[in-house]
């Protein structure tokens, strides 16, 4: 048996957040989500949470697990310790109700990095219509183009905690993941990564990449953009070799 | 009770998966105002979870009519072939449109776009991106559609029901999932585009959210359902979890093997054997699913399947395909693999077994996507365009999203601009007699409990209408579905709260659900003969063109049995044959 214990806010009832303690009868190979299932369907119908693929591809599930954020399909009940494990929701994030934070705080600084390709007619195109770009080309930018926004990274970064307009992880991430990409002309967007709110905002401490389940290294990606902002301020010629 | 909000819309999409989310941006690019309503955040949809790829002809010794020919055959004959060459025509330039919008499709050393062999394809035609194509589709369609301002997102937003009057849709109702606050959405042109239905089946590759909801709504509305039968046992998913281990295994060449080690699929008429890592289209393990969730059936009754601890399998080897190639093509597989069964596919086979995947058929189209009911479409797996007949082709599905996704965006705005008249003051009291029946729902009080009753479902899904079917099982199961379906109204529910209350949603979907699950039932009791997915061991276990050649069409019914009918099958140019796969499918190639 499996003993739980999971932060409940019911925001109509619930003046601040609580815990509360449920016994699970479950098998070694369940996840964590298979088991909030298991109290749903047996002990209590009004808990809480998000999910839906259970492959960790739809970034539904994320929570904290004995403080450490997590994607709840990826944490198996085998791996839980002897003693009761805490579910909580994410950390830094308004909670919304039980597990459930608020999602919209993400997508607003992930819109304002121009998430979206901004390309040139002028670029080589093959033989369907698709424009060229090779192995080497796209591996710049592949690692970053992973991000199932979980938001794991957000929990993680001490400075979204206390940076509110800091754009965080995963949206510069996208950033760069667009800034890296050979078929993108985008520049422009530039303003919004730069500057303390964008990757000048990070103090380097490097938790969201250990935090993210998909292997994005946000940290990574946010000192890249700083060398190529720094790059920025000295002839066009270095800022080309940084494009390539 | 609570006020309603109204929202009005020029286009109103349903749905924020692949095919909703190409139908909103079809739309705003033609100039219309969308409306874009989805359950959960668009890219939570479950087009995120597709792995292997999307297909369009790309190489030069590959052919249009090729790609034609082989889905008609894969759907056993029981496609609309102009909806068939509509598609193959239209699928290659919306997979470079995606290129267009940032994509990162697979490629070749020189640049160009990479192709992968895929089961029942006589060529490689399948674009891929590694194997998180459906991911990688998904973000590139959410990020394309965060650019448009004219897209008005409306995420977390539970549709209902659908308002129709007359033959006429009007628009929707629905409940804010976060606050509980009742919806009317009013729109001349409303697109539906929310999925399948695998959820209806206890073991399957779905995520939970995929419950039938769009399907339930449109039958609802006054919509027969089509080719309900015809569900896609996928033959490669993980015992216990039923996540899924994707074809593209197969097509970089992995191989299937019995507990004696064997290459069964040659003992079902896919053979001759191949040698490992160098698979052939259309033969051994690139038959078509059907064939290979039915040679797994045969294998399991022979006891010649792998006892797992979460039930019989087979063994899926990839070991010859080396660390690096797996590292590359298959990174997905090999992490899921890794912590869901504690097996790196570089070291050991893993132990797969068939699951429900898909849900051929659907809400019926014609191949502008248009309904039956005026200022309705649909696309995506909640839509019958007539493309995949009685079994699908993997990689057909996700390229099916974008071209009538489109066609449907583009359909709707059209509608919108030629302008509709505006509902009749009845039809708004329909909905808000609909809203209010929904919100007195919360803590209702009954004797009946809502996991139970899914269970149930879900097991007599898997029972009675799995890969291969019985007449007395499938009469026993359908007034079982009957009686379960009566006993959603005693539903006990005990959360009576405002926001994000889930437990109202899962029994909505589960009204929903049990819907679509009796539609299937019936559909499939009613058909005597076998085609594509639709198998039966009784005396019907052949193909019957003479009297079943044609579409099912099962009809609404508020209790019982409901009643099915027959439509024509469109055929333009590629009359019935028998559908050979291995050898014999390789006569007269090149
Ligand atoms: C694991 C897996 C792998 C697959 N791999 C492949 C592959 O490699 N190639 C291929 O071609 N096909 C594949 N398929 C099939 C393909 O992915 C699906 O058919 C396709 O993604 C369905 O897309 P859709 O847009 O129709 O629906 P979905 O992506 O399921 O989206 C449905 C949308 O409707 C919304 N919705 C539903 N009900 C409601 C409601 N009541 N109110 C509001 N919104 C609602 C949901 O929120 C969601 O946004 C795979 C399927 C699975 C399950
Ligand atoms: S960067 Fe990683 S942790 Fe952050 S949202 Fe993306 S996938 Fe999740």
């Amino acid at each position: 048996m499996t003993v739980l214990e999971i932060q409940r806010y019911l925001p109509e009832s619930d003046q601040a957040p609580r815990w509360q303690r449920y016994e699970v009868e479950g098998e070694p190979a369940w996840s964590l989500i298979d088991a909030l299932g298991y109290i749903k369907d047996h002990v209590d119908p009004t808990l809480a949470w998000r999910a839906s693929c259970r492959m960790g591809m739809c970034g539904s599930c994320g929570v904290l697990v004995d403080g450490v954020p997590r994607l709840g399909c990826e944490v198996f009940l085998r791996d839980l310790p002897d003693r009761p494990a805490r579910i909580a929701p994410l950390a830094h994030l308004p909670v919304e109700r039980d597990l459930m934070v608020d999602t919209e705080g993400y997508l607003r600084r992930l819109r304002a990095v121009e998430p979206w390709l901004q390309p040139s007619d002028a670029d080589p195109v093959g033989p369907v219509g698709e424009r060229l770009q090779t192995p080497a080309q796209q591996a710049k930018y592949l690692e970053t183009a992973q991000c199932i926004g979980c938001m794991l990274c957000y929990a993680a970064c001490p400075q979204v905690a206390v940076n509110e307009p800091f754009l965080g992880p995963a949206a510069l991430a996208a950033a760069h993941r667009y800034l890296s990409d050979s078929r993108d002309h985008g520049h422009a967007r530039r303003g919004s990564v730069q500057g303390l709110q964008g990757v000048w905002g990070c103090t380097l401490v490097g938790t969201c990449s250990e935090a993210c389940p998909k292997g994005v290294d946000p940290a990574a990606a946010i000192q890249r953009e700083k060398v190529r902002g720094a790059l920025s301020f000295v002839p066009s010629l270095f800022v080309r070799g940084e494009d390539d | 009770m609570r006020e309603i909000v109204t929202v009005h819309a020029e286009v109103l999409v349903i749905g924020g998966g692949g095919a909703g989310l190409r139908a909103a941006i079809a739309a705003a690019e033609s100039g219309a105002r969308v409306a874009l309503l989805s359950k959960v955040y668009p890219m939570r949809s479950h087009t995120v979870a597709a792995e292997g790829g999307a297909a369009g002809v790309a190489q030069p010794e590959d052919d249009l009519e090729a790609h034609f020919r082989d889905t008609v055959a894969g759907g056993d004959w029981l496609c609309d072939q102009s909806a068939v060459s509509y598609f193959v025509a239209h699928a290659t330039a919306e997979l470079t449109w995606l290129e267009h919008h940032g994509c990162p499709w697979s490629r070749e050393p020189d640049g160009r776009v990479a192709v992968r062999k895929f089961g029942g394809m006589k060529r490689a035609r399948t674009w891929f991106a590694a194997d998180k194509s459906g991911f990688h589709i998904l973000q590139t369609l959410f990020h394309t559609a965060l650019a448009l301002p004219s897209i008005d997102r409306f995420d977390e937003f539970f549709c209902t029901g659908l308002l129709v009057h007359d033959g006429v849709c009007h628009g929707v109702m629905a409940l804010r999932i976060s606050t509980g606050e009742p919806y009317l959405f009013l729109a001349p042109s409303v697109v539906l585009a929310t999925g399948g239905a695998g959820r209806v089946y206890r073991f399957n590759t779905n995520g939970s959210i995929v419950t039938g909801d769009g399907l339930a709504m449109a039958w609802r509305a006054g919509l027969p359902l089509r080719d309900m039968e015809f569900v896609q046992v996928h033959p490669t998913a993980l015992p216990g979890s039923g996540v899924l281990i994707t074809e593209a295994c197969r097509g970089e060449g992995g191989i299937l093997l019995n507990a004696e080690g064997r290459r069964y699929l040659q003992d079902y008429g896919l053979g001759p054997e191949t040698p490992p890592g160098q698979p052939r289209n259309k033969t051994m393990e690139l038959g078509p699913r059907d064939r290979l969730s039915q040679a797994f059936w045969h294998e399991q009754r022979a006891g010649r399947t792998v006892p797992s601890p979460r039930g019989d399998a087979v063994h899926l080897d990839l070991r010859h395909l080396g660390a690096e190639r797996l590292a590359e093509r298959l990174p997905l597989i090999c992490s899921l693999s890794e912590k869901h069964v504690g097996i790196h596919p570089k070291d050991a086979p893993i132990p797969v077994r068939p699951a429900v995947h898909y849900t051929m058929g659907g809400v019926p189209t014609s191949v502008d996507t248009s309904t039956a009911i005026s200022g309705l479409y649909a696309a995506g797996e909640c839509a019958s365009v007539g493309l995949h007949g009685a079994n699908r082709l993997g990689s057909n599905s996700l390229a099916e999203l974008l071209v009538f996704g489109r066609a449907a965006g583009e359909r709707a705005a059209a509608r919108a601009r030629a302008g509709a008249p505006p509902p009749p003051g009845s039809a708004l009291g329909h909905a808000r007699e609909h809203l209010c029946a929904i919100q007195a729902l919360r803590a209702k009080k009954g004797t009946v409990r809502l996991a139970e009753l899914r269970d149930a479902m879900g097991s007599i899904m898997d029972e009675c209408f799995g890969i291969y079917r019985l007449g007395p099982d499938m009469e026993r199961g359908l007034s079982r579905l009957v009686e379960l379906r009566e006993s959603w109204s005693d539903l006990e529910l005990r959360d009576a709260s405002e926001r994000f209350n889930t437990e109202l949603i899962a029994a909505l979907e589960l009204s929903c659900a049990l819907d679509v699950a009796l539609a299937i039932g019936a559909s499939a009791a009613a058909r005597k003969e076998s085609r594509g997915s639709h198998q039966r061991l009784d005396a019907f276990s052949v193909r019957d063109d003479e009297r079943f050649l044609a579409h099912s069409l099962v009809d609404y019914a508020e209790s019982g049995v409901p009643a099915i009918r027959y439509g024509p099958v469109e055929i333009t140019s590629y009359p019935p044959e028998e559908r050979v796969y291995g050898g014999e499918a390789q006569v007269g190639d090149s």
